[in-house]
């Protein structure tokens, strides 16, 4: 009754970088086991070169050099390699790699120097990779848990410190919650559709529309349950409760990668499922999609309270929580312009932009973090950061770069990603969302440059600690920020291949 | 034979008492127990929705695997993390885990 592919048909080549990264975490796993506790920088090594390896092959496929595989979908149309995945999975696996560079020392600060922390780390990479390849909404399930599962535990990895074993029990209690109402949303999906691959989803859809069934309303419900599940993963407001706590409690060195990484999984797969599957998903003769509309509502929302709540905040990696809870609002905005057919693939490019700008800029902050923190994790607040031009001249510039960046001033790559996502939002009519997003960008930079002015204009004597491996990885962000800011054609080339909906 | 919609009653009834188990208990334990009964309710819902709309696919059914697949995983490093902190204070109230609020 039921045939099984063979291997060949399968394309397995396609999937090159996520598998073989995927098998050598694998097999770190068990390697792990032979390298002596003191010599745990052999682990840190090997996850650093299976990272490399996947990049150089990622951008090999980014940059059309290398096709791997024959055709775009692979494990029987699970899998998708375009040029959203190859974009993606250059995203990751360079925040992967910074986050193992910012991760080696602090870990023999913290006395925590453990392979586990490695390997968890390539799992979580392998997950991310997999949300942005998803052709299945199984595959969105299943890749959105090896994400969120490893994440847990980073975060209580500094047990037994209170707050830190705290953060874990709150991210994992609310994310088993959220992917509790994700896998609802999915079965009602599947209910309306009697499919869980996305190009069997949106032949489905343009049916139910044309034939107006009543399925459309159990699409709805799926949908709306949908995206609270995803917008839990990218933190959008409403949904943000648990950021700022994870943040300020998980170990510095895991939030600077899950602040990239888990918003890079949560906003492939709200693009995947949302502007690929459903953007036909047209009620009662309106000009976008139904989901249009709760979409900017949530992207309003979370950029104004993200930005307000973070101009109060006094301990950096809360402010820089709900920083990143605003800038989940910036890219959700030109998630809701996906809504608007003739700007799919527009807004797709704005969203993969945005995120390869975000990436390079925000783990760089973290990093700066990093380097004025106190073994007992104390000493995060924004007074740490007072005076340091002084001392510290080249990572007071870094950091000023940075906040440029984060406010969106032109020549960084931050105002390269708000330009395209704003001009999305405008293309799709979405006037009032571009505006609020212009406007709490100038409330955002209240809160940045006042970082720039203590660093510059006041007195204070900030001691810092930076070897080599976090130096190189603020350098590599510095690099990164100013190239994509200065050239922003670079970002340009790289998205504009990406087409995401399917063709009528 | 008994119809669809029955099915689903069911699976939306046991969502809603996972969900109002996750938000009223305190003890970390029922909370993750009420987790799993909504994960069962999706479970519910899937094999329904492959009996009654496409059985000539294997998806629904396939999917239901994943789902158990997933949360016997969950449901470890949940327990793990419990237990760490049960070390410690000798509670699993989820509300004493309060250090940090805004």
């Amino acid at each position: 009754m039921f045939e099984a592919p063979s291997i060949g048909d399968l394309n397995i080549a396609a999937t090159l970088p996520a598998t073989l990264l995927a098998l050598g975490a694998c097999i770190f796993l068990l390697v792990d086991l032979f390298v002596p506790k003191d010599r745990k920088y052999i682990t840190a090594l090997l996850a650093a070169a299976g990272l490399l390896t996947s990049l150089v092959l990622a951008l090999l496929s980014l940059m059309n050099i290398i096709e791997f595989g024959s055709g775009e979908t692979a494990f029987a149309g699970l899998y998708i390699a375009d040029q959203f995945t190859d974009v993606v999975n250059v995203v990751v696996l360079f925040t992967g790699l910074m986050g193992v560079l910012v991760a080696y020392n602090y870990l023999d600060r913290i006395g925590k120097q453990r392979g586990e922390y490695y390997y968890l780390l390539l799992f979580t990479t392998v997950g991310v990779m997999f949300m942005g390849s998803a052709g299945d909404l199984v595959t969105v399930f299943v890749a959105l848990e090896l994400l969120s599962i490893p994440l847990y535990i980073l975060s209580g990895f500094r047990w037994p410190q209170e707050q830190s074993e705290e953060s874990a029990l709150k991210y994992f209690i609310l994310g088993a919650f959220s992917s509790g109402f994700l896998v609802y949303g999915i079965a009602m999906i599947y209910g309306a559709t009697g499919t869980t691959e996305f190009r069997g989803i949106w032949l489905a859809v343009d049916e139910i529309i044309a034939q107006d069934l009543s399925s459309k309303y159990l699409l709805l419900l799926g949908a709306g349950l949908t995206l609270v599940g995803l917008g839990f993963k990218v933190a959008a407001v409403p949904f943000h409760m648990w950021t700022p706590d994870v943040y300020q409690g998980a170990p510095t060195s895991v939030v600077a990668y899950m602040s990239v990484a888990a918003k890079v999984g949560g906003f492939a797969a709200l693009v995947r499922v949302f502007a690929s599957g459903m953007s036909n998903f047209v009620l009662d003769g309106a000009t976008a999609a139904a989901w249009q509309d709760t979409m900017w509502l949530i992207a309003a929302l979370t950029m104004i309270l993200g930005n307000l709540v973070a101009i109060v905040q006094t301990d950096l990696k809360r402010l820089f929580a709900y920083s990143s809870i605003a800038h989940a609002g910036y890219i959700l905005t030109a998630v809701a312009a996906a809504g608007s057919a003739a700007v799919t693939n527009e807004a797709a490019q704005a969203v993969a932009i945005y995120l390869a700008a975000y990436a390079f800029t925000n783990i760089g902050v973290f990093a700066v973090i990093i380097s004025v923190e106190k073994d007992d994790s104390s000493n995060t607040g924004l007074d740490s950061l007072r005076g340091m031009s002084r001392t510290q001249p080249l990572l007071a510039a870094s950091m000023t770069l940075f906040m440029f960046s984060l406010t969106g001033i032109p020549l960084t790559a931050g105002f390269v990603g708000k330009w395209f996502v704003f001009k999305s939002a405008i293309a799709a009519d979405l006037f009032p969302v571009a505006v609020i997003g212009v406007l709490t960008s100038l409330v955002s930079a209240y809160y940045y440059l006042r970082i720039v002015w203590l660093m510059y204009f006041e007195e204070g004597e900030p001691q810092v600690y930076i070897p080599w491996p976090l130096a190189s990885a603020i350098s590599l962000a510095v690099v990164g920020t100013l190239l994509l800011g200065i050239f922003p054609y670079l970002l340009q080339e790289m998205a504009q291949d990406i087409v995401l909906a399917f063709g009528r | 034979m008994v119809p669809l919609w029955m099915y689903l009653v069911v699976a939306a009834a046991l969502f809603c008492v996972g969900m109002f188990g996750v938000l009223s208990r305190r003890n970390a334990i029922a909370i993750l127990m009420s987790i799993e009964l909504m994960l069962n309710a999706v479970n519910i819902n899937l094999v329904a929705f492959w009996r009654y709309q496409a059985p000539e696919r294997l998806n629904g059914q396939a999917f239901a695997a994943f789902v158990f697949a997933v949360a016997a995983a969950e449901t470890a490093v949940g327990l793990a993390l419990i237990i760490s902190l049960y070390r410690r204070r000798k509670s699993v109230v989820a509300d004493d885990a309060n250090l940090m609020k805004w």
